[in-house]
């Protein structure tokens, strides 16, 4: 079996809830087993995911945000991850203040962190509050490529011009620029693209999934194993499409109202005392036998 | 009694003529604009208050008016000058629309 087939045949995805249940992917099939701590210690090279911090915000249902994003990031600190990604809403408003409570803790855990902006990063002076902490190195309203571990990882922005009910959407420039990005690349090369919008249409009357994603993921169909890791709707949601894992991490902030269910997107209340296990950050692990990538969602309290 | 009837009939009818200079308010309110069509006269300042969780902002395109992102409680305030029908949404959710005619 070629490296591909492999990767076709074993793409393995795993969310852990609080319950300690996952459910796994294999080839496209889901299916839900027990995982215990030590099935995730088997595992190589990691990298974290953080996101919607939302530095600033202070309503009754979490009222220090703060303090929440501090302690997932000793989570992940504690993990041992080879470097972390915020997929945006690092702030609130924008404000310098939330800037600089966000740039003071992630600099506190000494990892390298890449980050990609939310909406709410690019409230004040055109998003350059955000192209001026964050932008070095990147290209136009901040999407960049890097390479670790033999993993691609791309970087997008969908938030800087919102169309219809707010979908994200990424713009003719960067599109071709993805489109150059990957074209060098082996299809063999284990593929992960984070931005802060989802890619795929989660629910279109919220505005949660970006418009022209599908144009993104057309370029990375060749692939043998894409990873897509998204924040916004501060809840976990997964889809699989042929190779391509679409995944949302949890808020680091507050959960929002669940698509259907709740009357709105805004902040939904949780009954007391259970915040934590509405918040959480995930880790993504490169699986060196048949399996290129797994992510393991961990809610804060637990 | 009939001059005393002409009387308040003409007082109710100064507020109605001075309307121009009357605040107008529109409420956001999950995710929502209300009313969602506001008429008003020319002149008249319209302010928005965001109720909701989360930040909203205004902006009147045709105008090329852009509020800052408005948090919980927070207000905007726009005076009308021109005549027209001036169609606005929320900068960070554009689903939400609403409608300003001034006549």
């Amino acid at each position: 079996m070629s490296i591909e087939q492999d990767r076709r045949g074993f793409l393995k995805c795993m969310s852990w809830a609080g319950s300690a249940m996952v459910w796994t992917v294999a080839g496209g099939i889901p299916r839900s087993q027990v995982i215990g701590q030590a099935d995730a210690a088997e595992i190589g090279f990691s990298f974290a995911q953080v996101s919607d911090s939302h530095l600033g915000f202070n309503k009754p249902v979490n009222t220090d945000v703060t303090a929440t994003f501090q302690e997932a990031l000793g989570q992940v600190v504690a993990q041992k991850p080879a470097f972390m990604i915020h997929t945006g809403d690092i702030t609130h408003l924008s404000t310098p203040e939330q800037f600089d409570t966000g740039a003071q803790l992630l600099r506190a855990t000494n990892l390298q962190t890449y980050t990609v902006p939310g909406e709410h990063d690019i409230l004040e002076d055109n998003g350059k509050s955000y192209l001026n902490r964050y932008g070095k190195g990147t290209h136009g309203d901040g999407w960049h490529s890097f390479n670790a571990h033999g993993v691609h990882f791309i970087g997008l922005v969908n938030v800087v011009n919102l169309k219809g009910n707010g979908l994200g959407d990424l713009g003719r420039e960067q599109l071709e620029w993805l489109e150059k990005d990957v074209k060098g690349l082996s299809s063999s090369t284990p593929i992960v693209v984070f931005a802060h919008v989802p890619l795929w249409i989660v629910y279109q009357d919220w505005g949660w999934g970006t418009l022209d994603g599908g144009q993104a993921i057309s370029y990375l169909k060749r692939f043998g194993s894409v990873t897509v890791l998204n924040g916004h709707i501060h809840q976990v949601m997964q889809k699989v499409e042929g190779h391509v894992t679409f995944h949302t991490a949890r808020a680091t902030a507050f959960p929002q109202g669940v698509p259907g269910v709740a009357k709105g997107p805004g902040p939904a209340p949780v009954p007391p005392g259970e915040l934590k296990n509405f918040l959480g950050t995930a880790r993504i692990s490169l699986v060196t036998t048949q399996s290129p990538l797994a992510i393991v969602d961990k809610p804060l309290a637990g | 009694m009939l001059f005393r009837k002409s009387l308040l009939s003409a007082c109710l009818l100064v507020p109605m003529a001075a309307r121009s200079d009357e605040a107008q308010q529109i409420k956001i309110d999950n995710f929502t604009f209300t009313p969602a069509t506001l008429t008003v006269t020319k002149g008249t300042a319209v302010t928005w208050t965001n109720h909701d969780d989360i930040p909203h902002s205004i902006v009147l395109t045709a105008l090329g008016v852009r509020s800052k992102p408005l948090d919980t409680d927070s207000a905007f305030t726009y005076q009308f000058e021109k005549a027209g029908n001036f169609s606005y949404m929320c900068g960070l959710h554009p689903a939400m629309h609403g409608q300003v005619v001034v006549k």
